[in-house]
């Protein structure tokens, strides 16, 4: 896994606007250091409190990653306040053992797991949504999703205007469509 | 087919006929794919990973593009064969470690293999000679497109094919290029290079991947993400990234030439002397004396005959090579002597190096046609 290098500034102040932040570690108290880190020319934030700070060891800048950090974020510091131990519920994999491997345990984990997950791979990755290839049965799903999508919002719409001979017509459709898929 | 078809002959890729194939040694693409209802294979229970490695290997025995294949499960491979595969570049070391529950498929032209049950349930690689980065993606998509109608995959609408490790999310792609920078090695300049790429969102890593040494100045330069980026579009950019990194070695060569021409003999030379000479040889020496034989070739200080026995030294003298053809484990001194064998027979004919040849060749320009299109 690759770790990003160089910080580009380490502050550790007093926040100058009043407007309180809050720890995004413990998501508790209220942060007092502020981290940036560029990464690809991309800018990356994380705000911590004090005692969040000197557990994860930011106040030295050597040898420290924003990843790493990020790693730990979400379930695993809901495990240590005492609060339940979040597992996946597909594969029995935790955030614990993602911690220990890097990997993760089956592809719901991506959902279980989605809120720690997000900042790690918006700083690993160029972007946070896939734009590649779709396989083509999950493509045929999406459309058929989009459509019928579609016909709800014609047939509110058309309920709304009190259109109701176009409303019966999309209701038919409507029908019809999910008969034929 | 038989694992002694794939061991004696070497693939299609190790003979260098693509385009720049003279500083671009092999373009590689794979692609991670996993099943929708398993588990990931580090975590998944043997019995599971048996179950997956039975759902997907008849699936990918019967591609078209699998006729007449090689395929194993990993139980039935002896150490020094699947350090072989390693060494082409056909498995990954970390395959290599796998037993039961897991196996590899591979084309007889060895330009296709896939993994099932690596790191994923199904890792996909394209390879072949010189710089053919498009041409590779578009085959090893196709076998995706095939493979996709018969198994279920893990997809998700936003976060694309879902992969075990996070750094591999979106589309699941890694494409790769291992190029030969002698010339930027000796220039001192391969660091700012290195630098340069890595800000761009490519790495580059040694001879084998992940914390490799750069041995025999062969860099492997990859995309570093997945997420965020369509596929050609990734494939695009390390085209153009290669191909910035060929004109950086070329201008590198011709200035050695042209200001540092004694050093640059003398490396030449030095590695003629020793390899033609020497009666212990570690293949990490042998790679860093064969890169300078291959570079005087390439600025013609040798003949063009002597390319494909230089080529072929690059990756018999590697450990597992140079063991298969012997019954036993040879301990490394054995290895040591019998690689200074190998290449003292090779190089017998072999000329010493002419200064004077390059300028009757012409300027040391990369041979191969331009790109590969689209």
């Amino acid at each position: 896994m690759p770790v990003p290098s160089g910080f580009d500034k380490i502050e550790s102040l007093v926040p100058k606007s009043i407007e309180f932040m809050i720890c995004d570690v413990c998501k508790n108290h209220q942060a007092t250091v502020f981290l940036t880190q560029i990464v690809d020319g991309k800018m990356q934030k994380v705000n911590l409190c004090e005692a969040c700070s000197k557990e994860k060891g930011v106040t030295d800048p050597t040898g420290f990653a924003l990843a790493d950090l990020l790693l730990g974020l979400g379930a695993a510091q809901e495990m240590e306040r005492g609060g339940s131990v979040q597992k996946c519920p597909a594969c029995g994999f935790s955030q614990a053992d993602f911690k220990k491997t890097g990997r993760l345990g089956c592809a719901q984990c991506y959902d279980t797991f989605a809120e720690g997950l997000a900042p790690l791979l918006k700083g690993m990755h160029k972007g946070t949504a896939h734009m590649g290839k779709v396989p083509n049965r999950v493509q045929r799903t999406l459309e058929r999703e989009l459509r019928l999508k579609n016909l709800h919002r014609d047939l509110r719409k058309a309920v709304t205007d009190e259109d109701y001979e176009s409303a019966a017509k999309i209701r038919d459709r409507i029908k019809e469509f999910e008969e034929s898929t | 087919m038989a694992i002694h078809n794939i061991l004696t002959n070497t693939g299609e890729w190790l003979r260098g006929e693509g385009p720049h194939h003279q500083i671009v040694i092999s373009s590689r693409v794979r692609l991670a794919r996993n099943l929708r209802n398993f588990a990931f294979p580090g975590w998944a229970k043997k019995a599971v990973r048996l179950q997956i490695l039975e759902t997907t290997k008849p699936e990918v025995e019967a591609l078209p593009d699998m006729a007449d294949a090689f395929s194993v499960y990993s139980q039935d491979l002896t150490a020094l064969e699947k350090q072989v595969l390693v060494e082409r570049h056909l498995i990954s070391r970390e395959h290599a470690a796998k037993g039961i529950g897991s196996a590899v498929v591979m084309n007889r032209k060895q330009t296709l293999s896939i993994m099932i049950n690596e790191e994923d349930h199904l890792r996909m690689q394209a390879i072949r000679s010189g710089l053919q980065l498009k041409s590779i993606f578009k085959m090893i998509d196709k076998v995706d497109t095939a493979l996709e109608g018969k198994l279920d995959y893990a997809f998700h609408p936003q976060l694309g094919y879902l992969t075990a490790c996070p750094t591999n999310v979106g589309t699941g792609m890694r494409a790769s290029a291992m190029v030969h920078l002698p010339a930027l090695v000796v220039s001192e300049q391969i660091n700012q290079i290195i630098q340069a790429v890595n800000k761009i969102g490519f790495a580059v890593r040694g001879l084998y991947g992940e914390g490799t040494e750069a041995l025999g100045n062969l860099f492997q330069v990859s995309n570093q993400t997945t997420l965020g980026e369509k596929e050609e579009e990734i494939i695009t950019r390390l085209q153009k990234v290669i191909e910035t990194i060929i004109t950086h070695e070329q201008n590198a060569r011709i200035a050695l030439l042209q200001k540092q021409s004694n050093k640059l003999l003398d490396h030449i030379g030095r590695g003629y002397g020793i390899l033609r000479h020497a009666h212990c040889m570690t293949s990490k020496e042998a790679l860093n004396l064969l890169s300078f034989i291959k570079l005087g070739i390439d600025l013609h200080f040798f003949p063009e005959e002597c390319r494909i026995p230089v080529d072929e030294l690059f990756m018999e003298t590697q450990p597992a090579h140079l063991q298969k053809g012997s019954q036993q484990k040879l301990a490394a001194e054995e290895r040591d002597a019998l690689r200074a064998e190998i290449i003292r027979t090779k190089l017998t004919a072999y000329p010493p190096p002419n200064a004077e040849a390059h300028r009757l060749g012409g300027p040391p320009a990369d041979s191969g046609p331009a790109g590969d299109g689209n």
